[in-house]
């Protein structure tokens, strides 16, 4: 297998105000390879799409400060890029497919317009050329071309998402950002959507990165996992790692506890208590401390380390040091 | 057998647009135990949320009976229609938007009772109050807290208590967890189900998860394009669905499982709602489509006891 050629090393970002500073995203490292999906999963506030805009830096510029860190891309650090340099990249190299298909197109553009701005802005050719790549464009994503002309009020919600991936694929990106792309769908549209994300991926040999709060879609989309909490990864590993090692961080557990199973008769769901600590005031030791049913003394005091097992990392206090092992 | 608490007659609502009738909800048949829950799943546009606003009568229906223990109350005046919402609230599906942002936390939970008058007295409804946010295990601190101070599961925790300020019999829950994280939706879902028990309460669940309405609900009722097209008890629905969309539905969840394949996608979308030709309405999309589908309405059928589908594969006598 080819060695990754996307890496985010040792990220941290702040969100400062006047009054608090939020911290997004504390030391987040993870590594991609070519044509591989990584699933990022974590619920609202864990600092998945701070991470995505990290990596497209759209940071919110007033606010937002990345203290540390780094992201590769093909050995290049995009930090360092210029902001010319980097409109070059976004879009072209890497893009992004946002999470509400109703509110992430220009409501007085045509579509066929949106997704031929696109190429412009990348690729130079001549207009027919260009008119032809946009049909090939809406063909692929399954919405007839001679739609282009229409207003994307004029569309249902899973024809808009199409619309956006179009958009997102234009220019055969090396890696594609998908920020809850089927959220906003419903269950019939969203598997549509999915298999033609899968589909098209295969085909470009695009890399991606999905970011979403579905276990299912993790499931049945993605190569590698990643588990976000308050803006650190918490488990990672292969998509076999994550569903069917017996070992797991217990947020992963907890997180699997919450799912209604359609396979198993049970009347009550076994949730996580509490709430996901307030990023503005987070504790010390173990994020999660405060909501884990097997907390030790060491676990509010000390952060613990990754306990690495082949292609599985677990960062807990119950699989290293000295309790390695005994584990539950 | 226990008593009905709500049931529905040929419910329809239809709303008129400028291109002609759209058919939101449209011959709805369907009865709730006291103390059960039905679950309506079905996806955006098929009428989930109008019928419960129809039974509620926050929209009047165009054709149709709601039984409320076996008194229709759409032909209820004014004043005894308010004397019944004591009885029947709704809890909504976004805790953003179902909070007035300029009204406290207590002034939220009194507001259904100052309004229907169940009490009168001001500590009265104060110590009303404590005891409904000490029932959805809201903190008494919370008290003068607005809405924009607290996060999503708290939110939705204020609309549940309420809902059950007025102690109602019968509750609408719309969605009631589609808003909310997964941790935080086991959490509201758990609360539901053990206030059920606790006050005998009488629930129509409707969202669009299966997996949720599985949880929850004694019975379920598929709609599709206003339309009820498969009732039955959660476990038979589950074990063995009939209707070629339920079926479609049921494939299209995505499995937390990696080595569980995709079943088979559901092609096309949605037709519209808007003066639809009779016949089946899902035979655009139906694979397993012919003649007999098209042309005239679809009657119900029941090919096992309590298990109604709409559906002309199970017509008595076909294979």
């Amino acid at each position: 297998m080819s060695e990754a050629f996307f890496t985010i090393q040792d990220l941290w970002v702040r969100y400062v105000t006047d009054h608090e500073t939020v911290y997004a995203v504390n030391g987040l490292s993870l590594s991609l390879k070519r044509g591989q999906t990584l699933g990022l999963v974590g619920e609202t506030g864990a600092g998945k799409t701070t991470t995505a805009l990290s990596i497209m830096r759209l940071l919110p510029p007033r606010v937002s400060r990345v203290d540390q860190g780094n992201i590769l891309f093909n050995g290049v650090s995009l930090m360092d890029l210029s902001e010319e340099e980097m409109r070059r990249v976004r879009g072209e190299k890497i893009a992004m497919i946002y999470q509400d298909p109703m509110t992430s197109l220009n409501p007085v553009m045509t579509v066929g317009d949106q997704v031929q701005e696109v190429l412009e802005l990348h690729k130079k050719q001549s207009r027919r050329a260009l008119y032809k790549r946009v049909d090939e464009l809406f063909a692929m994503v399954g919405i007839p071309p001679d739609r282009k002309k229409e207003y994307p009020h004029q569309f249902s919600g899973g024809m808009k998402q199409r619309i956006v991936i179009a958009m997102a694929l234009a220019c055969e990106p090396e890696l594609l950002i998908a920020d809850e792309p089927t959220t906003a769908l419903d269950v019939t549209i969203q598997a549509q959507v999915l298999q033609m994300i899968a589909k098209l991926k295969d085909e470009l040999d695009t890399s991606m990165l999905l970011i979403t709060h579905d276990l299912g879609v993790v499931a049945q989309t993605c190569d590698m996992v990643a588990i976000m909490y308050a803006g650190k990864i918490i488990e990672s590993g292969t998509v076999h790692d994550i569903f069917h090692n017996k070992d797991h961080h217990p947020y992963t557990e907890g997180l699997f506890g919450s799912i209604p199973k359609l396979t198993v008769e049970s009347r009550r769901l076994s949730p996580i208590e509490g709430l996901m600590p307030d990023p503005t005031n987070l504790p010390d030791g173990c994020a999660f401390a405060g909501r884990c049913p097997a907390c030790m003394p060491i676990c509010m005091a000390q952060e613990p380390d990754y306990c690495q097992r082949a292609s599985h990392a677990i960062k807990c206090h119950l699989f290293t040091g000295e309790n390695r092992g005994e584990a539950v | 057998m226990t008593q009905l608490l709500v049931e529905t007659r040929g419910l329809r609502k239809y709303f008129n647009t400028s291109r002609g009738k759209l058919h939101a909800v449209d011959g709805v048949d369907f009865s709730i135990e006291e103390g059960k829950t039905l679950g309506i799943v079905g996806e955006s546009g098929c009428g989930k949320s109008t019928l419960g606003r129809v039974i509620l009568r926050l929209t009047d229906a165009t054709e149709g009976e709601v039984l409320y223990q076996g008194k229709d109350i759409l032909t209820y005046g004014r004043k005894k229609m308010l004397d019944m919402r004591k009885k029947m609230q709704m809890i909504f599906q976004d805790p953003y938007a179902s909070l007035n942002p300029r009204m406290t936390v207590s002034e939220i939970i009194a507001e259904p009772i100052r309004i229907m008058k169940t009490l009168e007295d001001k500590q009265q409804i104060n110590r009303r109050v404590y005891q409904m946010m000490n029932v959805v295990g809201l903190s008494g601190r919370l008290v003068n807290a607005y809405p924009h101070e607290l996060d999503g599961g708290r939110r939705q925790r204020i609309g549940v208590a309420r809902a059950l300020a007025v102690d109602p019999a019968f509750i609408v829950c719309d969605e009631p967890v589609s808003a909310l994280d997964v941790s935080i939706q086991a959490q509201i879902l758990n609360m539901l189900m053990d206030l059920q028990e606790e006050f005998g309460l009488t629930y129509m669940f409707i969202t669009h998860d299966l997996s949720v309405v599985k949880h929850i609900s004694d019975d379920i009722g598929v709609m599709y394009l206003g339309q009820c097209v498969e009732l039955s008890s959660s476990r038979q629905l589950f074990e063995r669905p009939l209707h070629p969309y339920t079926q479609a539905l049921l494939d299209a969840i995505p499995m937390p499982d990696p080595d569980h394949a995709m079943g088979e996608i559901l092609k096309g979308e949605v037709t519209s709602p808007i003066e639809p030709s009779p016949g089946c309405r899902f035979a655009n999309r139906c694979k397993h489509a012919h003649e007999a589908c098209l042309g005239q309405d679809i009657p119900v059928y029941q090919p096992f006891p309590g298990h109604q589908v709409k559906c002309v594969l199970y017509q008595e006598g076909a294979e």
